[in-house]
């Protein structure tokens, strides 16, 4: 096996040396889950308590007024934990990959091994949170006596992937910045914090009544992956505009984010 | 046969920032595009070092602090890109840089070996293959499902060893790893890394314990201040390297103590070749400068060190001469002359101190002045009497030689 250690050399992704070390992905993903929910009294049910605390609150307070001047074509609670799952699949993804890179510094900084592995797993632990929290929603669908449509089988993979690559996008870009400028670390959570009241995860697009707001929400890249989610229980009619408009900016966003993070990141160890 | 690793001018540029935080923040940074000079350095850690590695090879890269040889770990384990210069290798690489990376204190000892084994590059296959080995090499099966955080500190380096140790990877690369433990684990690490070099592996060994280098190597490579200076095989690489210590023969010092100060400090000459050519005596004159703000019952005192920094010596200008500093301000300088000592060959360090006589040091300086003695024998014969032997720092003389009285009754 023969190997060149060059200055910089030229531009490529990588994907070879990824597959090479896929087991990785494994290992430090296994390694976030264990020790996230090691020593805790309710383990698992952490990832659902905040999803359903949110749906809970949201539904109380707001539920009956946002149901009242839009037109949704499902229960509330069923809208609001369906966009609360995703979004903090989302959210929790991002800020688990923005300081994944600074939480493992004295990894990086002993030894090699592709460096997108770290933040792509810190969103698989997200993920993760994701599948375990599904089961409430399920519960909460067979309390609200809503039934999946067979497309979900479909429509469910769809929406987690394009989550993930917006995600993926967002995570290494800014988990790169992050190693040079610490103040990623606390802009995160309110930066986060804002783009909930711009993503149509408490509300539906049309709530909001101008257009240019619209448009935000359209861009939003959690906006598609909710509108296909959504579609799969509900007969909403998926909004095919909303979802090319939020995969346009997964897209720039997901390369954006991987190239910055490979362009930049033989210097991490040096800067860490 | 074609080398495994061939370093090819390799360099390595970094700026330093003067007047700068460790950490950049995006305000510093946006001040940076109004303020045209910051004052930045070039700095080189290294700077045109090539030589090849042949398989099998086990090379020692020695050097001093600062001269670079983690730079080049570092550049040869993919951790950071060298400035110039390339690097080709033939072979699956594996770096050990410190021991137990990627160990989490909230995983099980079981689940450490597995995590540790995959970031060193071992396939999960390979690690549950080698598993009993492992455990039973690091001999912590009773608490393997316990949680790392509850191991002793010894524990958790075995462990970490162990793993290390299994790595089938053609080429290692190992920095100083073996500095800690006790001296059973070392002895063990040791062993263990002979026959890593015996069974033809390639590997490339950072120390600063010569004795260790020269066990475990062939050759070896001499880094001082970024250039390699020689690669050669370790016996003349470590001659050279003793002869070139740049012994801290003076120093001035910038810290101060609560009355005193130890301005300066240096060798005025260290007397090996004494004046009867029979006799290698060391004698070693000092002189210091000291400012006292004029308290009473103040005395100064040097202590003498061997190369691993183990006290051996003291000079007391009290304790043993009754002679205190001046109790009046000011800046005085003192030379003085230690008498003959038949010191094994080898580093040696010096603490210089002020002290509050029977009370606490005052301004204390640590490692204030080195030298070397390149050989030893207080009556010339040839054998060299080193540290490195564990035989003691002190050649202990005779009287006179001793006679063997027949006593056959």
């Amino acid at each position: 096996m023969e190997f060149l250690i060059k200055p910089k050399g030229k531009f490529n992704i990588g994907l070879q040396e990824l597959v090479e070390y896929k087991e990785l992905f494994y290992f430090f993903t296994w390694r976030d889950i264990k020790v996230k929910y090691k020593q805790t009294a309710f383990g698992f049910l952490w990832a659902v308590l905040q999803p359903l605390f949110m749906t809970l609150v949201f539904s109380f307070f707001l539920g009956s007024s946002i149901k009242q001047q839009s037109d949704l074509l499902m229960p509330y609670p069923i809208f609001a934990l369906s966009g609360m799952l995703l979004w903090i699949a989302f959210s929790n993804g991002l800020s688990n990959a923005s300081n994944s890179m600074v939480n493992n510094a004295n990894i990086i900084k002993k030894i090699y091994f592709p460096r997108l592995i770290i933040p792509i797993s810190a969103i698989l632990v997200a993920l993760f949170d994701f599948f375990i929290s599904l089961f409430v929603f399920f519960i909460f669908c067979w309390i609200y006596k809503t039934s999946l449509k067979w497309e979900a089988i479909l429509f469910m993979p769809l929406s987690v992937l394009m989550v993930s690559f917006a995600a993926i996008g967002g995570g290494t870009f800014l988990a790169a910045i992050n190693i040079k400028y610490r103040d990623v670390r606390y802009a995160i959570p309110f930066f986060l914090q804002g783009l909930l009241f711009v993503t149509p995860v408490l509300y539906p697009v049309n709530f909001a009544k101008n257009e240019a707001i619209q448009l935000l929400l359209k861009l939003n890249p959690i906006s598609g992956p909710l509108e296909i989610l959504r579609a799969s229980f509900s007969n909403q009619v998926i909004n095919i505009e909303t979802v090319l408009l939020s995969a346009l900016t997964s897209g720039v966003l997901f390369i954006t984010g991987v190239v910055y993070f490979r362009k930049t990141e033989s210097y991490f160890a040096d800067l860490a | 046969m074609k080398p495994i690793l061939e370093i090819q001018n390799i360099g390595k540029k970094f700026k330093i920032q003067h007047e700068h935080l460790p950490y950049l923040s995006l305000r510093d940074s946006l001040k940076q595009v109004f303020k045209k000079s910051r004052s930045t350095e070039d700095f080189w850690a290294l700077q045109d070092v090539s030589f090849d590695v042949m398989p099998g090879d086990s090379i020692g890269i020695i050097g001093k602090n600062g001269a670079g040889k983690s730079t080049l770990l570092k550049i040869l384990s993919k951790i950071t890109p060298p400035t110039k210069g390339q690097i080709i290798g033939r072979g699956r690489i594996a770096s050990l840089l410190e021991v137990g990376t990627g160990f989490h204190p909230e995983l099980s000892g079981r689940e450490n070996i597995f995590m540790n084994g995959s970031i060193l590059g071992m396939k999960r296959f390979e690690i549950a293959k080698n598993f009993d080995a492992i455990v039973d090499f690091s001999g912590v099966e009773r608490f393997l499902d316990e949680p790392l955080k509850h191991y002793s500190s010894g524990m958790q380096l075995r462990l970490a060893f162990a793993v290390a140790a299994f790595l089938e990877n053609e080429i290692l690369i190992i920095d100083e790893v073996l500095a800690v433990g006790d001296a059973e684990f070392q002895k063990k690490c040791m062993g263990k890394m002979d026959d890593v070099s015996k069974s033809g592996r390639t590997i490339l060994f950072v120390s600063h314990d010569l004795a260790a280098i020269r066990s475990l190597t062939r050759k070896a490579a001499l880094l001082n201040n970024g250039n390699c200076i020689v690669f050669d095989d370790t016996e003349e690489v470590i001659k050279k390297y003793s002869e070139n210590l740049i012994n801290k023969t003076s120093g001035i010092f910038s810290t101060s103590g609560n009355i005193t100060k130890i301005h300066s400090a240096k060798i005025i000459s260290l007397n090996i070749e004494n004046r009867n050519k029979t006799k290698k005596q060391i004698e070693l004159i000092i002189g210091i400068d000291i400012e006292t703000n004029g308290q009473e019952n103040t005395s100064f005192e040097l202590i003498l060190k061997d190369s691993k920094k183990q006290r051996i010596g003291l000079v007391s200008s009290y304790q043993f001469h009754q002679k205190k500093l001046p109790s009046k301000k000011g800046l005085y300088s003192t030379t003085i002359e230690i008498e003959p000592l038949n010191l094994a060959s080898g580093e040696y360090f010096i603490d210089i101190t002020t002290s509050i006589i029977n009370q606490c040091w005052d301004h204390y300086i640590e490692d204030a002045l080195s030298f070397n003695v390149s050989y030893s024998n207080p009556l010339g014969y040839s054998w060299d009497f080193k540290q490195d032997y564990n035989y003691g720092t002190m050649a202990l003389l005779l009287k006179s030689e001793p006679k063997f009285v027949l006593n056959d009754k």
